[in-house]
Order: structure tokens, then C-alpha cells, then sequence
């Protein structure tokens, strides 16, 4: 039995169709949906999202959200979701220098919710990195 | 006859004005594309995060989270969204008809745009705060006013927070639209958005009301963290949504400004030959009859 998926972003939707199951990296580690889970909501950190349809397994770099997951359906809901094609290396290495040169500059006692928002834009960057860097040594 | 110098006067007074709106079009036509995809585009994420909220209040016992909880407060707040500056047709009236049905003697009103403020201040409403919020707005602009509402509505003292702004049609219409963004309750809006593909999904939370949801971490770590980026984010689309309808209206009502204009220039430059030429018969004949009297 299939299972029914829905990946958005405050920019589009990403992703809207029937998968055969889905790993996404929960705020408390990963976790696999398979169909018939038991409804589930959690935190979702930025890494990687995997799921299968048709057989072929597709692979997105997520950014941080939420999941709602349910026996029929799962939504994810997160500020980012993006494929190994749309990812361009150099712009994300380039975004995460700036990212850390930011960091190091602000002090974190006084802007906490800055500092926040920085290393979230950071994570972001690894998960993006993490996935293209893989995908080369395949 | 209107004289000569006076219609040329006109015509030019007019094509200045046309200038000018046609200016204007060619702006708002810019900034309305923009300010259309941008709402557009958010539609589905502050849906679904809707959709999940919704569907998380009916399997939760109310006392689990103090935003779900109905408050003892008699007042209701109200966060009016209008635009800054006017020339867009009927959209701010529009806008303040609406509010007015909606407000009663207990409702305290929280401003954007200047428009409706000036116009509530008058009617002598009471308005408690007012927000800026730049254009096209960043998420960083809407995060502390959603974040005020949130503050406000903690303090218990307001039954609801509701929200008043135009949505977004199409470049031709906008709806005057009350939303309840507190407590949480199903957007209105979804049903009169239709989504391609989504028939199925939509219903399944209908039919099936009773889930025990398993939360991870826990129940209180997930609500803390979806509750104010859900506020946040609905405050940042219905901004959005008035902002694509402030443009679309304004682009509409500077075209149609302009084509009156042209049409205008069009009449007056035809009076003005007719004028001319009668002037030039006139002496013709004057000059005609001198001759023939001289010979």
C-alpha cells in the first residue's frame, strides 16, 4: 500500500505523489515512515530526506520544519527542500563563509535569536553540502 | 467658443497627469508580479501548516498548550492590514466597510499601513499599536508583530485575535477578508482555494477525527516550536496577500486613469482643431472681404 507525501516549502511544493516510504531526519534522530505508521508529529532538522517511488529512491536536502505524519499521509513542512541537481556547490560554500564570518563577528550574549538564526542558515548549508558531496563519491 | 490657449492649456495639464499614471502602471505592474508569486507561492506551506494545527487542536485536550486555550477576556483584538499610500481604486474602502461591520465596542485595533489607520482614528476607534512593515516585507518584519499578537493574547485579556486584510484574487479581484488567528481555527480561506491534486489529502483528517499523535520530542516541545512560527508565518501571508492585492488594484486603477487621460486628450485635441480651424475660416473670410471691398 502506498503512502501519500507532501514536501512544502514557504516557496513551492516540492514534492506531491504516492512513495512506498520516506526517511527524514527527525529532531531526534532519523526515522522511517513506512505505510500504516502511527500518527507522529515531530521536529525536523536539517539533513537529508529520502524516499522511494517507483522503485528509485530520491534524495532532497531539507532545511528545518515540521512532519506530520499519519497511517495514510505524511506532510513535511520545511524552509527548505532541495535536489542534488539544484544545489550549487559553490553559492552554499560561498553562503556559509558568510554565514561563519557573521557568527564570529556578533556577540552571541547580546543576540541570542541572531546567533540562532545564523547557525540554522549553517546547518542548512551542511545538509545541502552533505547530500552533493555524496551523491560525487557514488 | 472656448478660446484657443485655454484648450492647449488643457491638453497639456492632461498629458501631464497621464504621464504621471502611466508612470505609476508601469511601477505597480512591476512590483505586482512580484508581490503576486510571492503570495501565491506561500499559499500552500501557511495551508498546510493550517491544516496540521487544526488537525493537532482536535486530538488535543485544550489545556496542553496556553495558545489553545480560550481565554476569559472579554475584548477582541483586531490587526487591520491596509496600504500606505492610497490611488488603488476602492481597496481601502472596501477594507474599512468590512471592518466596520466587524468591530464592536470591545474591539481594540492594531494597525498596518496608514490608510485604514487614519481613517479608524477618526472614527474614533481605539488603537492600541501600529506597525511598519517594508515593501516588498522581508519574514523578519511580520516575525515581531506576530509575535506581539501572541504576547497580547497571553495576557488574557482578548477572547480572540483576528485579523482583517484583502486576498488576493486575481489582478482584477480582491476580497475584504476577516481571518481568526487565535485561537487556532481552520483557515476559510482553504475552501475557497482550490488546489491541484489535493482532493485526497484534504479529506482524510475529516473522516478520521480520533489520533493519538505520538510527539517527538514531547507534546509541549513540538507545539512550542510549531505555535510561533504557524503565527508568524500566517501574519507574514496575509501581509503578502494584501500587499499582491494593494498592487493589483493600483496597476487597474492607474490603467484605467491613464486610458481616460488618452481618451481625454483624444476629445480636447479634436475641439481644438474644430476651434483652429474655424478661426482660420473666420479670417479667411474677414481678409476675403477687405479685398473685395478695396477694389
Amino acid at each position: 500500500m502506498p503512502e501519500l507525501l507532501e514536501i512544502v516549502t514557504p516557496e513551492r511544493k516540492v514534492f506531491s505523489g504516492e512513495v512506498e516510504n520516506v526517511y527524514l531526519p527527525g529532531s531526534e534522530g532519523e526515522l522511517g515512515a513506512l505505510p500504516g505508521h502511527a500518527p507522529l508529529v515531530t521536529g525536523v532538522s536539517p539533513g537529508e530526506l529520502r524516499y522511494k517511488v517507483d522503485g528509485k529512491i530520491e534524495e532532497l536536502a531539507i532545511g528545518s520544519g515540521f512532519a506530520e505524519v499519519t497511517q495514510e499521509k505524511i506532510t513535511i513542512l520545511a524552509d527548505l527542500a532541495v535536489s542534488d541537481s539544484e544545489i550549487d556547490e559553490k553559492k552554499v560554500e560561498e553562503a556559509m563563509k558568510r554565514a561563519e564570518e557573521s557568527l564570529a563577528k556578533i556577540d552571541s550574549s547580546d543576540n541570542a535569536e541572531e546567533v540562532a538564526a545564523i547557525q540554522a542558515s549553517i546547518s542548512k548549508s551542511m545538509a545541502q553540502l552533505n547530500l552533493k558531496r555524496k551523491r560525487r563519491r557514488v | 467658443m472656448a478660446n484657443l490657449r485655454d484648450i492647449r492649456r488643457r491638453i497639456k495639464s492632461v498629458k501631464n497627469t497621464s504621464q504621471i499614471t502611466k508612470a505609476m502602471q508601469l511601477v505597480a505592474a512591476a512590483k505586482m508580479k512580484k508581490a503576486q508569486d510571492q503570495a501565491l507561492s506561500g499559499r500552500d506551506y501557511a495551508d498546510r501548516l493550517n491544516r496540521v494545527l487544526v488537525d493537532l487542536k482536535e486530538n488535543l485536550s485544550e489545556e496542553e498548550h496556553v495558545l489553545l486555550k480560550q481565554p476569559a477576556g472579554k475584548k477582541e483584538l483586531l490587526l487591520v492590514i491596509s496600504t500606505d499610500k492610497g490611488l488603488c481604486g476602492g481597496l481601502n474602502t472596501n477594507l474599512l466597510k468590512r471592518v466596520k461591520a466587524e468591530i464592536g465596542d470591545d474591539t481594540e485595533v492594531v494597525t498596518v499601513g496608514r490608510k485604514l489607520r487614519l481613517s479608524l482614528g477618526k472614527l474614533g476607534q481605539n488603537i492600541v499599536s501600529d506597525w511598519e512593515v517594508a515593501d516588498p516585507t522581508p519574514f523578519a518584519d511580520a516575525k515581531p508583530l506576530g509575535g506581539y499578537l501572541t504576547d497580547q493574547f497571553l495576557t488574557g485579556e482578548y477572547s480572540s485575535v483576528k485579523v482583517a486584510f484583502t486576498n488576493f484574487e486575481t489582478t482584477l479581484t480582491q476580497t475584504p477578508w476577516i481571518q481568526q488567528l487565535l485561537p487556532v481555527e481552520e483557515s476559510k480561506l482553504a475552501e475557497k482555494r482550490s488546489y491541484e491534486g489535493m482532493g485526497e489529502g484534504a479529506e482524510v483528517g475529516e473522516t478520521d477525527q480520533s489520533r493519538d499523535y505520538i510527539f517527538e520530542p514531547d507534546t509541549e516541545g513540538v507545539l512550542d516550536r510549531l505555535l510561533p512560527l504557524y503565527l508568524n508565518y500566517q501574519v507574514y501571508q496575509m501581509i503578502l496577500e494584501a500587499r499582491a492585492s494593494e498592487h493589483s488594484a493600483r496597476m487597474v486603477a492607474m490603467k484605467a486613469a491613464t486610458d481616460n487621460a488618452e481618451q481625454m486628450i483624444k476629445d480636447l485635441t479634436l475641439e481644438y482643431n474644430k476651434v483652429r480651424q474655424a478661426a482660420i475660416t473666420s479670417e479667411l473670410l474677414e481678409i476675403t472681404t477687405a479685398m473685395k471691398a478695396m477694389e
